[in-house]
């Protein structure tokens, strides 16, 4: 996904990209606005409508009470009245609370209303684990609403997709859920300067491998592509794919990966009994089956309430070493 | 005459009890009224009946349980009842769902097993790309040893396996050459990969050793060129049916040289199929079976010998033919080499190789006389056997070679 | 509350809308009975006042938001009964190509937003849909119907919030009919004053008698009035019955017979029908002509319904959102 001329790169964060592409999407259409709890005066529970208030106004920036049922159905509803809302919701976490809305309203009206109504509502969520924020702030439901017919779920895990993929997400007729990945809210990369709308519908070969398939998305990706490193220095070439479309799954990518390499690892930060994860390679087995060479992996969260302690907390959640480990199952290494 | 049935009042209601009548037949009844009590799993339901008209007959009693549906009553509609007369379906879409429901067989998960040219031994960890690969290539995975994860066998594995018949052959029906299967390293012909694959493990794995003998030709030549003059061109023998036979034979004093080698240890062969190393013309190698050679006289090994040089070098040859050999004869004699120092084909633990007939100087009875002699090799498997036995089985072989009318 | 000026023709027309209702879902409960409709049926029987009071104040441009007993707000909207009958039986000639059903009626040229099977699931959109039209400067009026059961949810209270919070023109209807299935009230609320709830929010709210649709009609001009005049949202408690029970299958063992006759006796079209006759604005005639009207009105709805076709299973997966490719 590179340009084809060298495009002038500037340095930046996940944080100020998201932040850039709300940016662009307020000043390109005035039928966006942002609405969510603190995305006004405090700036965004992760600073990343911090400005946007000032620049844009409390209509268009629109600090809500803590009522994710109502603001979220109110999305929803804004949305059929001819707006083009992005409802931030604080975390996944809380979300649960706005799942009646998304899930019985958001993911259902088209098809109730025999195709009459379309729902073009984006949601931003933030999603993962590992600043040991305890049980009831690390959840990571991408899988959950993956299940759901009727919306769009995404995750971006690079500065260019989480720059430009809410452009796209808002020029989408139905509900588009994004993930943002909170602990890499902070990560440094490098965006070029005219980075604009990215695609939705496809996943992305990080690093292309002739050995193994490594399939994730979000935040594990990063610690897919360390192990990666890792592995390498063993000689051991392993294929990173980045799903960045959770719902619908780009089937095609999966499998072209997998009947090269012959042997899959999925890393998933839900927790591994009914995951996205069992998904994939519920998948690969029904259709890639014949160019398998051993059984399909996965690394996933331990079925424990994510712990507080530091060290609990690297332990439930996936970390390069298991995603190491996994890749040598695959190869017969390490019985 | 119109009737007047049991209502459904829900998707999941089957039944009711009619527990009170509020009508008797004569009485007249407006749309809407209630007409009667029918008890449910919900508690005591007021029915109504849907039009005006006159109650002629109460056809169900008081505490019966019927299904939805049933005619409960008849009645006569009045005349300026404005409701046309429904058409009744039958019953329920619950019904329909019912025997939707009976039509789903839970079938047993039935595992599609490849066809393989052997049953296959036993339960096999076999990963489905190799069991594919294994298939298509008409091995037998139980001859394999797996490198995968619990001893399972892999890709690699068949691949290996593949190189000791080495070329994917044709299968039983005898046509051009066959495409070959599986993948070819690039500038490598599939035949050639197999080919080094196999020496590679040959070599990697099994720990060879040589032994010589130089063995005097004389009474099995000439028993030969004796033979030979009783028989039509056609059937002629050549020598190397009696090197295989003395090949075969000699074998049943020295099980250990007779057999394959898997990952549980060495499995002696009660028969003796001996693999014949044939070279073919667009260069490569096949070694397959001339099956139980020690029980086939002369003339019927000469027969078997041509026929499988003929369909080795057509592309003919049988899978069990290829997969068959116990022990394998390389012979290079027509290339002038005296005397060749082979690589044993995995599984197998044994080779022999005889260079040419040569014309050499001999010590007969302290004399120097010229004796056209043949220089016979054995590398053999030292896991399996040693030098001691490959020299008694080199010993025999050469006894043999001197009384050729009894082999 | 201003008196209504009722002359012979609006009377009239009030009467036609609340009986084309009634014969409606009547007609409805025979069908269910003998499984032609399926799944659930909510009845409107004796709350017809409520909704065609209600949509006498509405214009076109405005918008409409309703529960899974919507069928009356569906046809005093103005969808046509044809339409309606037709997704009740779940055929594509419905107003939701079938694929909705008694509790899904949708409607665009109406801006009908269902037919919402969550109870309080429709108070957010409404905020939501009040919201654009204040975004986007237009003056128009969101209508929210719901029953007295919504007022026990979070929602309901996070969008009267919302709602006077941003000063939208929402018009929130609450059909109190005294018993959410079978929860009673005054078994289930602390205050059983559910307009009081709304006054709590700043919001201004009164109590109507839901039985008098003359009663319904001034209120909700007012109250819509006002919205439209930007003076923020207005809440109504309309206080009304229904004569049948929460749906199809249902005992009613929640609730006295002798109670259910009295709340007959003074219900909408008995009671209104009997008033036009003492204005002198109907006779026998007129009303059995009304009558015979209307039944044939029903009749051809059944015969749309009955004729209508069946969606083909190969279009399954139409009309879902998120496919891949969509324009």
């Amino acid at each position: 996904m590179s340009a084809t001329e060298p495009a002038t790169m500037i340095a930046s964060t996940y944080r100020e990209a998201a932040r850039e592409g709300l940016r662009h999407a307020l000043e390109q259409d005035p039928r966006v606005f942002l609405m969510g709890e603190d995305v006004g005066h405090y700036g965004g529970c992760y600073a990343v409508s911090k400005g946007l208030l000032d620049k844009f106004g409390p209509e268009r920036i629109r600090d809500t009470p803590l009522s994710e049922s109502g603001f979220m159905g109110a999305g929803v509803g804004a949305a059929l009245g001819g707006m083009r809302p992005i409802v931030e919701i604080m975390t996944v976490n809380f979300s649960l609370l706005a799942l009646d809305q998304i899930v019985n309203n958001a993911a259902t009206i088209r098809h109730m209303s025999g195709g009459q109504f379309r729902v073009p509502v984006v949601v931003r969520m933030a999603t993962g684990g590992g600043l040991q924020l305890a049980a009831q702030h690390s959840h990571s439901l991408e899988g959950w609403y993956a299940h759901i017919p009727g919306i769009r779920v995404v995750a971006p895990a690079t500065l260019e997709d989480v720059r430009g993929m809410l452009w796209t997400a808002l020029e989408y007729p139905d509900p588009v859920l994004i993930f943002e990945h909170a602990p890499l809210y902070n990560m440094k990369g490098e965006l070029a300067e005219d980075a604009g709308p990215i695609d939705i519908d496809r996943a992305a070969v990080r690093r292309p491998g002739a050995d193994v398939s490594l399939i994730t998305y979000g935040g594990s990706l990063w610690k897919t592509l360390d192990a990666a490193t890792q592995l390498a220095m063993e000689g051991i070439d392993v294929e990173v794919i980045d799903l960045r479309t959770l719902r619908p799954l780009d089937d095609e990518t999966i499998f072209a990966s997998v009947s090269k390499t012959h042997r899959a690892v999925i890393v998933d930060e839900g927790w591994r009994t009914g995951s996205l994860s069992a998904e994939i390679s519920a998948r690969i087995t029904e259709n890639v089956f014949y160019d398998l060479d051993a059984p399909v992996e996965r690394v996933c969260t331990a079925e424990v309430p994510i712990p507080y302690p530091k060290h609990l907390e690297v332990a439930a959640l996936p970390q390069p070493a298991q995603i190491i480990e996994a890749v040598k199952r695959t190869l017969g290494q390490n019985d | 005459m119109s009737e007047f049935r049991m209502p459904s009042l829900g998707t999941d209601m089957e039944d009711g009890t009619l527990v009170e009548w509020l009508v008797a037949p004569g009485d007249s009844v407006d749309r809407g009224d209630i007409v009667a009590v029918v008890e449910t799993e919900k508690g005591a339901i007021e029915i109504e009946i849907f039009d005006a008209g006159t109650i002629r007959q109460l056809v169900i009693g008081v505490d019966d349980l019927v299904p939805v549906d049933t005619v409960l009553a008849t009645y006569q509609k009045s005349d300026e009842a404005p409701v046309p007369a429904l058409t009744r379906e039958q019953a329920a879409p619950r019904q329909v769902a019912l025997e939707a429901g009976a039509a789903i067989q839970v079938s047993p998960a039935a595992p599609t097993e490849p066809a393989t040219p052997k049953t296959a031994p036993g339960r096999l960890r076999v990963s489905p790309a190799a069991r594919k690969h294994a298939a298509d290539l008409s091995l037998d995975l139980g001859l394999m040893v797996g490198t995968g994860r619990g001893g399972a066998i892999t890709l690699e594995d068949v691949e290996r396996a593949a190189a000791q018949p080495p070329a994917p052959a044709a299968t039983a029906t005898p046509t051009a050459p066959a495409e070959p299967a599986g993948p070819s390293l690039a500038g490598l012909s599939p035949m050639r990969r197999a080919i080094a694959n196999a020496m590679a493990r040959s070599k990697h794995e099994i720990p060879h050793y040589y032994l010589a003998a130089t063995i005097d030709m004389t009474a099995a030549l000439d028993w030969l060129e004796a033979e030979n003059e009783k028989r039509p061109v056609t059937g002629r023998l050549l020598y190397a049916a009696l090197l295989i036979k003395a090949v075969a034979k000699a074998l049943a004093k020295t099980p250990e040289l007779n057999g394959v080698w898997t990952r549980d240890g060495y499995h002696p062969s009660d028969d003796v199929h001996v693999g014949m190393a044939i070279s073919l013309r667009e260069g490569g190698l096949i070694a397959p079976a001339l099956r139980d050679a020690d029980k086939k006289d002369i003339a019927a090994l000469m027969a078997d010998f041509r026929d499988l040089v003929k369909r080795a070098r057509a592309g003919g040859l049988r899978s069990s033919e290829l997969s068959d050999p116990t022990i394998t004869v390389t012979s290079l004699g027509e290339q002038g080499i005296e005397t060749v120092f082979p690589i044993i084909y995995p599984p197998q633990v044994a080779i022999v190789g005889f260079g040419s007939v040569v014309e050499r100087p001999w010590a007969v009875d302290g004399k120097i006389v010229s004796r056209r002699v043949i220089t016979a090799s054995l590398a053999a498997d030292h896991r399996v056997s040693d030098g001691h036995r490959g020299g008694l089985f080199l010993a025999a072989m050469d006894r043999l070679l001197q009384e050729p009318e009894a082999l | 509350m201003n008196g209504l000026d009722l002359d012979r023709d609006h009377g009239r027309h009030l009467l036609r809308q609340m009986m084309r209702i009634r014969r409606f879902e009547e007609k409805c409960a025979e069908l269910y009975s003998a499984t032609k409709i399926r799944g659930f049926l909510h009845l409107y029987i004796g709350e017809e006042a409520n909704a065609v009071g209600v949509m006498e104040a509405l214009r076109p441009e405005d918008a409409v938001v309703a529960t899974y007993r919507e069928h009356g707000h569906a046809l005093a909207r103005g969808i046509s009964m044809d339409a309606v009958m037709a997704e009740m039986y779940g055929k594509q000639e419905g107003s939701s190509r079938g694929r909705g059903g008694s509790m899904h009626i949708f409607d665009a040229k109406t801006r009908f937003y269902g037919g919402n099977a969550i109870v309080s699931g429709g108070l957010p959109l409404a905020v939501g849909l009040a919201l654009a039209d204040k975004m986007q400067g237009k003056s128009r009026v969101t209508a929210c119907f719901f029953g007295e059961g919504a007022a026990a949810e979070g929602e309901f209270h996070e969008s009267l919030n919302l709602a006077a919070l941003w000063n939208l023109p929402v018009l929130f209807l609450c059909e109190n009919n005294l018993y959410a299935m079978g929860t009673a009230l005054k078994i289930s609320e602390s205050e059983t004053d559910i307009h009081a709830k709304a006054a709590s929010y700043n919001m201004q709210s009164e109590a109507v008698d839901g039985m008098d649709v003359v009663a319904v009609e001034t209120a909700a001009r007012q109250a819509a009035d006002a919205i439209r005049q930007g003076e923020g949202p207005r809440f109504l408690e309309l206080r009304t019955y229904r004569f049948r029970a929460h749906s199809m299958f249902d005992a009613q063992l929640y609730r006295d017979k002798a109670e259910v006759e009295a709340w007959k006796e003074k219900g909408p079209v008995v009671t209104f029908t009997a008033r036009l006759k003492d204005l002198g604005f109907l006779d026998d005639d007129a009303l059995a002509d009304m009558e015979r009207e209307i039944d044939g009105e029903v009749e051809t709805a059944v015969e749309f319904a009955e004729a209508g076709t069946w969606e083909p299973e190969a279009d399954l997966l139409r009309d879902v959102g998120g496919e891949r490719g969509v324009s």
